[in-house]
């Protein structure tokens, strides 16, 4: 029995030291950066003068190991928000990240009042 | 009930309505705003001429600095050099020109062409040490303090209006 749970334990710990360890994967990083000089292009897609340096610039910041966010934030810090597709969550734009989940909750409790109606009507 | 829908629909027109009026009236090109203000970032450059580098406690000593991103096959760098030229001569301010992805030969042919405005030249062979300074195209210029802090960027080349306004900061 004792031995059970310690496997359990093992394994549990095993599987977040694999994921503290998870690589970050450079062009997972480029795809969400905006090529500042092309239209509508990620660092990723293009092939620009700007977007080979910012590439070369990220592959640097992994290896130095900066977490994704940390990227994302270095490279607003030095090119200002509109250079990350993905928008972080600030007081600007949190009506953006909080809106869906205040739909969901508004949708869930419609549903359920309307199906409350509709069984009183049937009863 | 059908009051509190209707009123709830509304407000969610309201709100995609105001969304798209913000968003369009939004300006998404490239600012310097979040860079005013602010102390310049650690940085090593080497020289133009020599192997030594060139870094940020370096600048400590000049009341101001205007530090220049420039190379030779940029041609608006061609148009503001004259402008820069005349700024060398200016006693409060040292220029520092950050070669940008440029042969060595090639910066030096400019330089010989056009004459040299920097008291320092220094470069950036691969353009990582300009991304510090969020440099995105050349020519680009940042003034700075004594105190390392940046007084203001400009994109593009030097205008009369941009010399005239550094004259008066730096007078």
């Amino acid at each position: 029995m004792n031995i059970k749970y310690l496997l359990i334990i093992l394994l549990l710990t095993s599987q977040s030291i694999f994921a503290s360890e998870k690589q970050i994967d450079p062009k997972e990083v480029q795809k969400n950066l905006r090529c500042l000089v092309c239209q509508g292009q990620s660092i990723s897609d293009s092939n620009s003068d700007f977007a080979q340096t910012i590439k070369m610039v990220v592959d640097d910041l992994i290896n130095e190991g900066l977490t994704e966010e940390e990227i994302y934030s270095f490279m607003s810090d030095k090119y200002g928000e509109w250079i990350v597709f993905k928008p972080q969550l600030n007081i600007q734009n949190s009506l953006l990240w909080i809106l869906p989940y205040m739909a969901l909750i508004l949708g869930g409790f419609f549903i359920i009042k309307l199906s409350n109606k509709k069984n009183k009507i049937t009863k | 009930m059908q009051k509190i829908v209707k009123t709830i629909i509304f407000l969610i027109f309201l709100f995609i309505l105001s969304v798209f009026f913000i968003g369009l009236n939004k300006d998404t090109n490239y600012n310097t705003a979040n860079q005013i203000n602010k102390e310049i970032p650690d940085f090593k450059v080497s020289y133009l001429d020599k192997e030594n580098f060139f870094t940020k406690n370096d600048l400590r000593k000049n009341n101001f600095t205007l530090i220049n991103f420039w190379a030779s096959w940029c041609a608006p760098c061609r148009i503001e050099h004259p402008l820069l030229i005349r700024l060398s001569e200016e006693r409060n301010m040292k220029i520092v020109g950050v070669n940008f992805k440029d042969k060595k030969e090639q910066a030096k042919k400019f330089l010989g062409e056009l004459g040299n405005p920097y008291d320092v030249s220094t470069k950036d062979t691969n353009g990582k040490q300009s991304v510090l300074f969020g440099i995105y195209g050349i020519p680009e210029s940042i003034l700075i303090n004594k105190e390392l802090i940046v007084i203001k960027k400009f994109v593009g080349p030097l205008s009369v209006n941009d010399f005239n306004y550094i004259k008066e900061i730096i007078k």
